[in-house]
């Protein structure tokens, strides 16, 4: 028995988009533009540094008040190596895989972010480890401008 | 103080990888008449309509349009909600409010998506700032993996115990005949062997995509008696969000800070202090392996660390003393905006004595359901069949 027939609509859908970032993004991606340097802003409740930087701590509900600089090492508090493809959603092409993505804690920050690692063998790769952030020569004032973290070697 | 509500009525379509054979409105009027079917309901019982998905999935904008005829609320009240992964119990809690509150008596409450019909990863990665997390971020997987790696840093729990939960899942599918991902004879070496998609997870360790759609009737206490004999009664819900970014958590599922501050007032307000020997069943919403252990430390069902006991032990499977999931949950269904509808609609077929095909647990009185969304924000309801 054949199924019976049931027609489909393919469409593609460009929208272009921009997103103003902020006060505070726009003072840290400034920051790894010209000077290749990363800060985090401090809560004057709990004395956490919060990276990214923001108005307010969302635990604390009061405004944050200091930049610190914080990094460029810091240790994995989680990671993977990403070896299924999809495409990626701020350039619409597939990222090529395999690649290290992980949770960076940036020494003098409270917090961590997302970024890609140099290293993807998974085997070499640890909680704990010593990272360090490895700049692009021509920057931009995006996150892209770090390329990815790479493991220290004692 | 505000009035019982329960939940009196469940349906939901079979799900699959691919439905090609319906457009959205059908597959959610499928849902809807399996619901109101189940007990002679018509749509004039339903006083309003609470309805959710990700719209970016289907990049519909406003998709309750399309389906307003589908959900029966031509000239009546729509309440939308659009908390993504959690949609599903959010709506749940919403008609339990809007019941609760006595504003409406009788609500139809609809979850659904087609993950077929849309680049869903790509989608799901736009709720990172664009700025920040979305630039990096390696969609749904990429982040639980991290996650995982944390947990399993922490916990110990190892691949094999993983492999389990996966097992478990994929058989207790076989016993619901609505679940997308049936694997009869599913072994924990097929889940080790299999393709590694961003360690520590595999292909079985995840969840599916699924198409489906959920409903699930929410009544007053009154017209709830009136509808069923045994109504799954609402004792307690509760919602936590956490932080602004991911990397906020220190640990994220491995410390779960909303699902402990969900569960700590959902479970203070129903009067529960040991949950593992105070509920008879639980639903939560398991995105991958990992999470479920690491959710079930969270939800107090063991001591932090031990969530790998929790599988080696058989606790968890469905003829154990605490089933968890006996549906097959995410990891065998995820339409992801009923997905949490779903949590919530099978803790409730528990409650009633109606879940089908052989996944029934014997005598439940205490059914838990959950709802996940992005590891920002929980959902928890407790419900029982002792009369309110």
């Amino acid at each position: 028995m054949t199924a019976p027939e049931a027609l489909r609509l393919e469409y593609i859908a460009n929208f272009e988009y921009s997103y103003a970032i902020g006060k505070h993004a726009t003072k840290f991606m400034a920051a790894l533009r010209d000077d290749a340097k990363l800060y985090g802003i401090s809560c004057p409740g709990c004395h956490d540094v919060l990276v990214p930087p923001r108005p307010v701590c969302g635990r604390c509900g009061v405004e944050t008040d200091g930049w610190v600089e914080v990094g460029p090492r810091g240790t994995l508090t989680g990671y993977t190596v990403v070896e299924i493809p999809f495409i990626d959603p701020m350039t619409g092409v597939k990222r090529p895989v395999p690649y290290g993505f992980a949770f960076v804690k940036l020494n003098g920050a409270s917090t961590n972010i997302y970024h890609f690692l140099s290293e993807s063998r998974h085997d070499y790769l640890s909680v704990g480890m010593e990272v360090e952030a490895v700049f692009r020569e021509e920057r931009d004032g995006s996150l892209a401008d770090i390329i990815h973290f790479s493991p220290v070697t004692p | 103080m505000s009035r019982s509500a329960a939940i009196v009525a469940v349906g939901q379509t079979k799900h699959a990888a691919k439905r090609l054979d319906v457009s959205i409105a059908e597959m959610v009027r499928e849902a809807v008449d399996a619901c109101l079917g189940s007990k002679e309901l018509s749509f004039a019982d339903i006083d309003a309509v609470v309805v959710g998905n990700m719209e970016l999935f289907e990049g519909i904008n406003q998709p309750e349009l399309l389906m307003v005829a589908s959900l029966g609320a031509v000239g009546k009240p729509v309440y939308k909600m659009n908390t993504g992964g959690t949609v599903g119990a959010s709506a749940a809690i919403c008609a339990e409010h809007l019941v609760r509150s006595g504003l409406h008596d009788v609500v139809l409450t609809v979850g659904y998506e087609k993950q077929s019909e849309g680049e869903t990863q790509s989608a799901i990665t736009t709720v990172g700032d664009p700025a920040w997390e979305r630039s990096v971020m390696a969609g749904a997987i990429g982040n639980f993996a991290v996650m995982a790696s944390t947990y399993v840093d922490r916990s110990g729990v190892t691949p094999e115990q993983a492999a389990k939960v996966a097992v478990k899942a994929r058989t207790n599918a076989c016993l619901n005949p609505y679940a997308h991902l049936q694997i009869a004879d599913i072994t924990v070496e097929d889940v080790l062997k299999s393709r590694v998609l961003a360690a520590p997870l595999k292909l079985l360790d995840m969840c599916p995509q699924s198409d489906g759609a959920c409903a699930v009737v929410v009544a007053g206490e009154e017209r709830a008696r009136q509808i069923t004999p045994r109504p799954s009664w609402i004792v307690s819900s509760a919602t936590a969000h956490d932080q602004q970014f991911m990397g906020d958590s220190p640990a994220r599922i491995a410390d779960h800070r909303s699902l402990q501050a969900a569960s700590k007032k959902a479970y203070a307000a129903a009067g529960i202090t040991d949950p593992r020997t105070d509920f008879d069943v639980a639903e939560i919403y398991e995105p991958a392996t990992y999470a479920e252990l690491a959710m079930l430390e969270n939800l107090g069902f063991c001591a932090p660390g031990d969530g790998g006991t929790l599988i080696d032990d058989g606790v968890t499977l469905i003829d154990g003393p605490m089933p968890v999931n006996p549906s097959g949950g995410v990891l065998a269904t995820n339409p992801v905006g009923a997905t949490a509808l779903i949590r919530v609609a099978e803790a409730a077929l528990q409650v009633m004595g109606e879940a089908e095909g052989g996944h029934q647990v014997p005598e439940v009185n205490w059914a838990l359901a959950t709802g996940y969304g992005g590891n920002a924000w929980t959902d928890v309801m407790v419900m029982t069949g002792e009369p309110r």
